[in-house]
């Protein structure tokens, strides 16, 4: 541990004072990405996603190394629990890109149906 | 045996008292490491209902926008998106804090203090709970949202309302593309409002409104409800370790209140849990 008693004390109260300000910062870019803040600003998908992707993660890192301890553990130890965890980045990457293609593919089935409808209808040129 | 050994070669002896268990490279008990990795494969689980949310999402076309569908408070309140959710995340929060003070007094061997502050993390706990039980009633008791009914849409297109639902919908109202909207039931009828849509493709088309994505209900509750149900098991073990703590027990056991430590890991992984769940369900 290493780390005084009221030592320990500031820092926890540090990192749950910039977890609350983290949370607070998040919501109202959420908010405001969608529009409902300021009336018509609005961020695309993907620039809110990754703002707020890249926040929750430092918020898992203040949780995880001070509030876990992870930070005084030895080296060993962290990595063998979170090593394991890049797993899940591939994960995550992989079957989004798999769920956009389901989207993809249903559409195209929908645009197939719309055609034959029309040239069954006659209205297709 | 090591002892013998320490005196011939140092370097030579250390190595083959771990290999035979007598020393602890990670410097953390069983205990403690088996939380760790106890812990981890929750990640795993969490993160497999996480990604399945995600890979159906993406497969839709729309989704029900938080802020349309999270925006009820305590008190007839129903234009405040995310307010309620952002105060259970402070509960949670707040209580990781507290748990975090209780392994803090725990170190320092005082009884009482690792008591107050288990008690405040398990009122913090509590009142997470709770907030939850009013969040599904709302959602289930005046939204009708069920684990296989979605009556959250979102328009693909631009158009105006044929008829009002006698609330927040009124004849005539234009709508845009993107735009979530709520089907209210009436005794067991929905009351899907119709409308005619005025730009693309189907442009001038009477149509009505249709039910939001199928698997919404079921992962939003699926989701939750597991980590609902995190939060009250971690309740229950605090309560039993606070209680133990006060008879006594720890001190006995003079090891810095370890036990306080271990279920402090639990309880912090909860919170870490939600910080994804929040960010799942409610940022994006």
């Amino acid at each position: 541990m290493g780390l005084s008693y009221s030592a320990s004390k500031t820092i926890a109260t540090k990192t749950i004072l910039i977890l609350a300000g983290i949370t607070i910062f998040e919501v109202l870019f959420a908010l405001l990405g969608k529009g409902i803040l300021v009336d018509g600003v609005h961020f695309p998908f993907y620039v809110t996603g990754f703002v707020m992707i890249v926040f929750s993660v430092v918020k898992a890192y203040l949780i995880i190394y001070e509030f876990m301890h992870m930070k005084y553990e030895v080296p060993a130890l962290v990595k063998s629990v979170l090593v394991p965890t890049l797993l899940l980045v591939w994960a995550v990457i992989a079957f989004l890109v798999e769920g956009r293609n389901w989207l993809n593919n249903r559409a195209n089935a929908h645009n197939d149906i719309r055609i034959e409808q029309a040239v069954t209808e006659g209205t297709h040129q | 045996m090591a002892s013998e050994a320490i005196a011939h070669d140092h370097h030579h002896t250390s190595e083959k008292a771990s290999w035979n268990g007598a020393g602890s490279p990670f410097k953390a008990s069983y205990g403690k490491l088996m939380m760790w990795y106890f812990l981890l494969s929750d990640a795993f689980t969490f993160s497999g209902f996480l990604i399945a949310y995600g890979t159906l999402r993406f497969s839709m076309p729309t989704w029900p926008v938080p802020d349309f569908v999270f925006r009820s408070f305590p008190g007839g309140i129903h234009n405040a998106p995310l307010l309620f959710v952002t105060l259970m995340t402070f509960i949670l929060l707040a209580s990781s804090f507290t748990m975090v003070r209780a392994v803090q007094e725990g170190h320092q061997e005082n009884r009482m203090g690792v008591v107050k502050w288990m008690a405040w993390t398990i009122i913090g706990g509590l009142a997470f709970l709770s907030c939850q039980a009013w969040e599904w009633t709302t959602l289930m008791g005046e939204e009708h949202m069920t684990i296989r009914t979605n009556p959250f849409g979102t328009h693909t297109e631009q158009g105006v309302y044929l008829e009002g639902d006698g609330a927040h919908i009124k004849e005539g109202d234009a709508f845009h593309a993107g735009q979530s909207y709520l089907i209210h039931k009436h005794g067991d009828e929905w009351l899907p409002l119709k409308y005619k849509v005025s730009e693309g493709p189907d442009a001038g088309q009477v149509k009505q409104q249709s039910f939001g994505p199928k698997a919404f209900g079921a992962l939003f509750f699926f989701i939750t409800g597991f980590h609902g149900f995190h939060v009250l098991t971690g309740v229950i073990f605090l309560a039993i370790i606070a209680i133990n703590a006060y008879s006594g027990l720890y001190v006995r056991r003079k090891n810095g209140y370890e036990m306080v430590e271990k279920i402090g890991l639990y309880w912090h992984f909860v919170d870490l849990v939600w910080v994804f769940v929040f960010l799942c369900f409610y940022l994006l």
